[in-house]
């Protein structure tokens, strides 16, 4: 640093520019200021003569500056000429007279304020076509699952029990703390308030009939649609991109059958599987905290519970289950079905099928509460 | 010509995973402005003999130089400052996906250069245009590019800097053979122009007769013969007997001879 990197002075009508130090990329910002401010220098000289001698270093920065700066007074109508520059430097400044001759089309920059409305338009339509791609993935699944029962010997066996493995042995552990958790949580929380009025034997109703009603099959959907149908959307999208997707067509194999089918179907057995394990769970969490915190003892507990709950209950809980599954792996599939070639179009599908699957998974439920109710369950 | 200085000198390189050995005392140079082709068996290691001098896997033993700063002992600063001195061609481009081709090319750029965004624009438009795209290009994203337009735009991110090597991971693999042709023909021609050192891993021998100074052969994880295409096909080494005197390699030496 500290090298004069171009001087210049004025000789009657001609511009005398001498160059020096290193022309290089490390010096670019530098001299670009250098050379604009040349540029409007002296505008009444006829000509001018750029010596390159001095000029230590060179690369292409350099060489486009220097490029840039003829054309500029060239086209002004001057003369420019570029003396002293090194035999091996002038097919760099060949290759630079070749380039930027064409004006670059910008990228169009749009208001904001309609982008916005536009996004939020699109969004809508988004939305409507999300529906559709859902209708499409259940009617393609719900045909390959009939060719499946025509054909027993065509399903992947192998590839449902590896899934089976992942979606739900696997996620025994997590489902089970965290449901125990939820369990302890409601019951402190039952005895604490319905101790003022001396109910606290009532919150065993509440544990019970919301664990079995609601927050099991609900815990545990939305932890599997975040464990297991993200892992879908990523596993299908990767697939997708590296072409692996189109490859099974070209060999004939559907890849609805292959790929998709057997893992949904995982998904509806094993939601109400991992539902019962994480309501017992919770039951088991809630009775630990009214021992612990409420003074309820084991065997009070247990009448009171089996007082409380009825086998319907236990039914709307389970009920729910396979369609929720039902559910998180049709839109996961069909997410990781939509990625495009970029890893941020891989990253976008992942969190859309996580986000619309805990989204239809809560309305699904509440439909569920509506018909229920109507049938008196 | 007289012997010019090593840019790249490797010195008893050993390099393996889990109990497997890849590379083992490996010597070689690289010297400046020549461009060096590394051939070798599928699996010799080629790729990781260039991953290796880039300091993407790391090395058991040995010393790697390169611009006559030695990775293992470099600090971070030095590290970063031999980083903008090399570019590197990958074998699938390696383009970043969300980025458009122009901006691509422009992100080391706008990492280690200070300079308006209007030089960059313009910048990043004559590399892309040295590499031979045209500016309607730039505004493509990777996914919209065939394998060639691929290649050529990683080449323009690799040379946006100016480096003084480029490594180049098979450039020609995957293109049809004229525009691998055409590529042969512009790393030689940017090699001139550019007056850079090129590292190239190939499996292609027509790239080894049209673009290549200097070829190495890897096998048994050494280098078994270095020099120019005349010494190599007076080797003796099995390899490379069979690689270039078989079918493929004595079709090509005589269209050589007969030029």
């Amino acid at each position: 640093m500290g090298e004069v990197l171009l001087t210049h002075k004025l000789e009657g009508e001609r511009l005398e520019l001498a160059a020096g130090g290193s022309w290089t990329a490390t010096h670019a910002g530098e001299l670009e200021a250098l050379v604009e401010r040349v540029a409007g220098e002296a505008p009444e000289a006829k000509d001018v003569s750029i010596d390159m001698a001095g000029v230590r270093e060179f690369d292409t920065f350099g060489a486009w500056l220097l490029e840039r700066l003829t054309r500029q007074w060239t086209k002004s109508g001057r003369e420019a000429v570029v003396v002293g520059l090194p035999e091996h430097d002038l097919g760099l400044i060949e290759e630079m007279q070749g380039v930027n001759l064409e004006a670059v089309p910008k990228p169009v920059r749009q208001n904001p304020l309609v982008n916005s409305f536009a996004a939020f338009g699109r969004a809508g339509v988004d939305f409507g076509h999300d529906l559709v791609i859902f209708a499409g993935m259940l009617g393609a699944v719900s045909v390959s699952l009939a060719r499946v029962v025509l054909h027993p010997r065509d399903y992947r066996l192998t590839s449902t029990i590896h899934q089976f493995d992942r979606v739900a042995w696997q996620a025994v552990p997590i489902i089970l703390l965290i449901t125990f958790l939820i369990g302890a949580i409601i019951s402190q929380q039952g005895i604490f308030h319905f101790r003022r009025f001396g109910a606290e034997l009532y919150s065993v109703d509440l544990v019970a009939i919301l664990v079995l009603r609601e927050i099991g099959v609900l815990i545990v959907a939305i932890m599997v649609a975040g464990r297991s149908g993200s892992s879908y959307t990523a596993e299908l999208g990767a697939m997708k991109m590296r072409e692996e997707i189109d490859a099974l067509r070209t060999m004939g194999f559907d890849p609805i059958e292959v790929l998709i089918l057997p893992r949904i179907l995982v998904l509806v057995v094993a939601l109400p599987v991992l539902t019962f394990l994480g309501s017992m769970a919770a039951l088991y969490g809630g009775g630990l905290v009214a021992l612990l915190y409420g003074g309820i003892s084991p065997e009070i507990y247990i009448s009171r519970l089996s007082d409380a709950i009825s086998l319907t209950h236990f039914k709307v809980g389970m009920i729910k289950a396979p369609f929720m599954g039902l559910v998180i792996g049709i839109v996961a599939c069909a997410a990781g079905l939509r990625v495009k070639g970029s890893a941020e179009s891989l990253g976008l599908q992942t969190t859309n099928s996580v986000v619309q699957s805990i989204f239809l998974v809560v309305v699904l439920d509440g439909l569920f509460a509506i018909f229920f109710a109507s049938i008196g369950m | 010509m007289t012997k010019k200085n090593a840019v790249i000198k490797v010195r008893d390189l050993e390099v393996g995973f889990g109990d497997q050995t890849i590379l083992d005392h490996l010597n070689l140079d690289v010297r400046e402005a020549e461009i060096l082709g590394v051939v070798g068996g599928s699996g010799a290691g080629k790729s990781v003999l260039l991953r290796t001098i880039i300091g993407l896997v790391p090395k058991r033993r040995g010393s790697i130089e390169v611009l006559g700063v030695d990775l293992a002992k470099a600090n971070e600063a030095e590290r970063r400052a031999l980083e903008r001195r090399w570019g590197v061609l990958f074998q699938q481009g390696a383009l970043f996906s969300s980025l458009t081709v122009r901006q691509n090319v422009q992100f080391p750029m706008r990492e280690n250069l200070e300079i308006s965004q209007n030089l960059m624009d313009e910048m990043s438009i004559a590399k892309l245009e040295m590499v031979g795209l045209t500016p309607q290009d730039a505004n493509k994203f990777p996914s919209e590019l065939s394998g060639g337009m691929t290649k050529r735009a990683a080449l323009a991110r690799a040379l946006a800097l100016d480096p003084e090597i480029v490594f180049l991971d098979e450039p020609t693999s995957g293109l049809d053979p004229i525009s691998a042709g055409d590529f042969d023909e512009l790393i030689r021609t940017l090699q001139q122009t550019l007056e850079i050192t090129v590292f190239m891993v190939t499996h292609d021998l027509e790239s080894l007769y049209t673009a290549c100074d200097r070829i190495a052969v890897l096998a048994d994880g050494k280098v078994v013969a270095d020099g120019s295409i005349a010494n190599m096909l007076e080797s003796e080494h099995p390899w490379v007997k069979t690689y270039f005197q078989g079918k493929r390699g004595s079709m090509l030496a005589d269209r050589q001879m007969n030029a």
